[in-house]
């Protein structure tokens, strides 16, 4: 009962945030919300017990690409302060868009809901170990480095991300000396 | 297990109430006379000349991709490190492929000159 | 207790939210930030499914989210930076102007 309660607050909560992401006028402020909203996915995260996910999101999206966002919104600032609408000329036609997706995926769980390993129970966490969930961090350490599982997509992470980084260089930073 | 987060929920209610607890004992008891001395931003620095939203400079932009790449190799190497005893020497190359190809990266933002501040 | 199908349908509703986002926010900002909604919504399925899965014990769900964490950082990076250019040479953030390419 009191978890469910937890988790209601906490979804609520991040769905709330996600609305003032897509509808605040003020880019800052959806900025910030977008901020609570990954915290809240990472309170998600810890009711599904993955604690490490939970830090990671916390280091990567709000630590780190939030930060991204607030600067590039910094570096097109002008744009901030504009009293125009925030939406492009279909925001109806994107909400009648973004409700269908919502009921299309709703109808497919609810066709699909004999078909899920849902475990033991009413459809409730299936119990694991306590040492499973602890040991699921190392166990994704193993992942990476094994060469049954994740080594190939772990070394061409690194070559996007060298990829990345080379490339947003190169195309953020300014050729001449007039265009800084 | 959700039990072992009673601790962070315990901070997550207690955190918010440190600074809410010395700014309302302020609001109930502390008396009010403002002037325009008084009214000044005196503990936030000095007060901007100019507009206080400049444009900012591209180098923020790039130290903070910088930084976002060497987060995302914390949070590979932090399983890794959990796992240290199980995995070998084969382990150890692959984990110093990935950093060598990510301080390439470095190597390059720095050679470009992008970490000079100007 | 709570049923897999709660975080299925919370993931379902931020990913809708995400994609509203991306189809009618003029900012190009806002738009990357209705993408990595729709990221994190994804990363929310993956999760579950690896919890309420059969095997717990293999958290091949968590090493995608990993993954997908690492592919939303590089898209950021690189689409906040092609912002950052197109704002410098058009002086504009706004989708729908930069249509250099159309016609």
């Amino acid at each position: 009962m009191i978890e469910q309660i937890i988790f209601i607050v906490i979804s609520l909560f991040t769905l709330m945030m996600g609305w003032i992401v897509v509808s605040n006028n003020n880019l800052f402020h959806a900025a910030l919300a977008l901020m609570a909203s990954f915290l809240g996915v990472a309170g998600l995260y810890v009711m599904l017990d993955a604690g490490f996910l939970a830090m990671a999101q916390l280091l990567v999206y709000i630590g780190a690409i939030s930060i991204l966002i607030i600067f590039a919104i910094m570096l097109t600032r002008r744009m901030m302060q504009t009293e125009e609408s925030p939406f492009n000329s279909q925001p109806g036609l994107a909400g009648i868009t973004a409700v269908s997706v919502f009921a299309v995926i709703a109808f497919i769980f609810w066709q699909m809901r004999e078909f899920w390993p849902l475990g033991a129970g009413e459809g409730a966490m299936p119990p694991a170990d306590k040492s499973i969930i602890l040991g699921s961090v190392a166990k994704l350490g193993e992942y990476f480095v094994s060469p049954d599982a994740f080594v190939l997509p772990f070394e061409v992470a690194s070559v996007m991300l060298l990829a990345a980084l080379i490339g947003s260089i190169w195309v953020a930073w300014p050729k001449t000396e007039d265009e800084s | 297990m959700i039990s072992d987060w009673r601790f962070i929920a315990f901070f997550v209610v207690l955190a918010p109430l440190f600074p809410a607890l010395p700014i309302g004992i302020n609001l109930l008891l502390g008396p009010r006379k403002p002037n325009y001395i008084k009214q000044q931003i005196y503990e936030c620095g000095v007060e901007t000349v100019g507009d206080t939203w400049v444009q900012f400079k591209v180098q923020y932009y790039i130290y903070a991709l910088i930084f976002v790449i060497f987060d995302i190799e914390a949070v590979f190497l932090f399983p890794i490190a959990a796992a240290y005893g199980q995995v070998g020497l084969f382990a150890v190359i692959e984990i110093a492929l990935f950093i060598i190809i990510l301080t390439a990266a470095l190597a390059y933002a720095w050679g470009r000159g992008v970490l000079e501040w100007v | 207790m709570i049923p897999l199908s709660w975080y299925l349908l919370v993931a379902a509703a931020l990913f809708s939210i995400g994609l509203y986002g991306v189809l009618a926010r003029r900012n190009a900002v806002a738009i990357l930030m209705g993408v990595e909604l729709m990221l994190n919504a994804v990363n929310i399925n993956l999760v579950a499914f690896w919890r309420y899965g059969r095997f717990p014990e293999q958290p091949v769900g968590l090493a995608w989210a990993v993954f997908v964490l690492t592919v939303a950082a590089a898209e950021a990076a690189v689409g906040l930076a092609l912002i950052i250019s197109i704002y410098r040479h058009r002086d504009s953030v706004v989708a729908e102007e930069m249509d250099t390419l159309k016609n």
